[in-house]
């Protein structure tokens, strides 16, 4: 099979805290450590197994500055074929649309049997960037996949619903997969495969400017301050004692 | 005047899901004025449904086809590009939920309208739509314009907005379904419930809630040790799950369970919106995390700032202590 994997680098945020800068409409980078997004991690595994049991080529893609070559790199040492880093001028104010039709350029003439991308990145978190392109490329999409079998020109799939209900669903290929995290373990780059790594190909579209944007940042802000817990100050003991008398008060202890 | 809004309903096994209340209630507010709040529902055998709608909304577009009668993003993105082709509403508002953003993109693209996701609000100013959003996980917002064109979709949050009931009478319309060739090319096969696990923490008094902050599976057993001392059971954020530490059926969130302990202590766990409207009605909640600007914080009603590897054993130690 012919696959493609979209992957995007962003910053781990969940455990740092999160600064914006002065223009209002975009984040302090630098001391923030980046990352594949969580999501396109799962889906460059599933391309990985999926290439094991059918062969063929997995070519990585990602819109991004040339940092990402990173994201790209980590792919190509656990066994993608080769790249592509598109970077537009305006990278700073695309939007999920502008960034599908970077990607569909690409894709277009690819002739992939399947694109899978993470169904949800950790920074924006829109969720319908897969879905955009796989409209741009007039092929099916499902999204918040966690359990995918290929057969043929089919592929059967589970996609996670509210409540833990799953949907079961059959989708023609090529189609546009989003995949939910947890569907499978992300295997680590061995020593061998970041050496491999070196010699393949990552191809880079600069010098192009973005299009078709339908969204705009007006600003960014910190969340108002609302309902707020009551934070217990002082060292572990203190603050382990204080909460005990809390919950003892409370009946909970 | 921009207020002739759409609002598509969502079910799921012949109920309707709350999101549905949630849209209208916030499509009302924005229509109440000189405008129009119409729901779409998209369905077979409507009419339970429909009798719930009507106090909602000015009018309901009721279209009843067999081929509806299970969601599928492929019908509903071919339907509602009909109607809304052909009705012209000014804002259509979809959730973000797993129907949603299946079909709600694509949806958008063969409209070629602005779609803004996952919003926690939305405003008419002049004549122009603006969101509200949530990015890196709930530490940033940020306020998004929609460039201008005849119509615009929005997917709004599940559990932002409290349903209202505006005691309205809508009309029904029944259109004819527009669907006039079956679509091969994706098919709905079934609903599967998801595995029940050996234990049940949805009738838990107290939950200890570990999240990504656990960092390892080999402090799994300092986190079940203090579980233990408390009386409680371990729960957990989707994270600790994605890595196979506790098994799905621990998961609170939306894709997990909805739970309500008389007590809920979340440790490292940041308070993504997905994990917190699975645990937000507690009776109590305590939340130990080292970033004190993370969203569960604002979630909880007491809050331990610090490394949970130093204070857990503190704590574990006095909880034994009053316990005896």
């Amino acid at each position: 099979m012919n696959i493609a994997v979209c992957i995007k680098r962003v910053p781990e945020t969940a455990e740092a805290a999160v600064n914006i800068d002065s223009s209002e409409k975009n984040i302090i980078s630098d001391q923030l450590v980046y990352d594949i997004n969580e999501a396109d991690n799962y889906a460059l595994e599933e391309a990985l197994l999926l290439r094991e049991k059918t062969d063929g080529d997995i070519t990585l893609f990602t819109v991004g500055p040339k940092e990402a070559d990173e994201v790209i790199k980590m792919g190509l040492a656990k066994g993608a074929t080769r790249g592509v880093r598109i970077t537009p001028d305006n990278i700073d104010s695309i939007d999920s649309f502008a960034t599908a039709r970077l990607l569909n350029e690409q894709i277009k003439e690819g002739n992939f049997d399947i694109i899978l991308t993470g169904c949800i990145s950790s920074d924006e978190g829109n969720s319908q960037m897969g879905a955009i392109l796989a409209r741009m490329l007039g092929i099916p999409f499902a999204t918040l996949v966690i359990n995918m079998e290929v057969n043929g020109d089919d592929v059967k799939l589970q996609r996670e619903l509210e409540g833990g209900l799953l949907e079961e669903l059959e989708t023609k290929l090529p189609a546009v997969i989003g995949i939910q995290t947890g569907i499978n373990e992300p295997r680590y780059a061995s020593i061998l495969g970041i050496k491999r790594a070196g010699q393949k190909e990552i191809r880079l579209v600069e010098s192009v400017i973005a299009e078709g944007m339908k969204t705009e940042i007006v600003k960014m802000y910190y969340p108002p301050a609302g309902k707020m817990a009551e934070i217990l100050e002082g060292g572990a003991d203190e603050v382990s004692g204080k909460l005990c008398e809390i919950l003892k008060g409370k009946g909970l202890l | 005047m921009m207020k002739n809004i759409f609002a598509v309903v969502e079910h799921r096994q012949g109920e309707l899901r709350d999101i549905t209340f949630e849209l209208l209630t916030k499509g009302y507010e924005l229509s109440k004025e000189g405008g129009n709040l119409t729901a779409v529902l998209l369905g077979y055998q409507n009419s339970e449904m429909l009798e719930k709608i009507k106090p909602f909304a000015n009018s309901v577009l009721n279209i009843d086809d067999e081929r509806l009668k299970n969601f599928n993003a492929a019908y509903y993105e071919s339907v509602l590009s009909e109607i809304l082709k052909d009705k012209k509403p000014d804002l259509t508002l979809i959730g973000q939920t797993a129907f949603g953003i299946d079909f709600g993109p694509g949806l958008a693209i063969r409209l070629d309208i602005p779609y803004s996701a996952d919003c926690i609000d939305v405003d008419i100013d002049n004549e122009k739509i603006y969101t509200e959003r949530q990015i890196y996980g709930g530490k940033v917002n940020t306020r998004v314009s929609l460039l201008e064109n005849w119509g615009y979709l929005v997917s709004l949050r599940p559990g932002t907005f409290a349903p209202v009931e505006p005691e309205l009478n809508a009309e029904i319309v029944d259109i004819a379904s527009p669907i006039k060739e079956d679509i091969n090319y994706r098919k709905f096969i079934q609903y599967v419930e998801a595995a029940k696990g050996a234990v049940d923490i949805t009738q838990a008094d107290i939950l200890i809630g570990i999240g990504r902050g656990i960092k390892e599976d080999k402090n799994l057993p300092l986190m079940e040790d203090f579980a233990k001392s408390i009386g409680g059971v371990l729960a957990c954020s989707r994270p600790v799950v994605d890595a196979g530490w506790l098994p799905k059926a621990r998961q609170v969130g939306s894709s997990g369970k909805t739970v309500k302990p008389k007590l809920y202590i979340a440790v490292g766990i940041s308070g993504a919106f997905q994990h917190v409207m699975g645990m937000k009605s507690a009776d109590t909640v305590v939340a130990i995390n080292k970033d004190p600007n993370a969203p569960i914080f604002t979630v909880a009603d007491y809050g331990i700032v610090g490394d949970l590897f130093t204070v857990i054993p503190k704590l574990n130690a006095k909880v034994a202590e009053i316990k005896g």
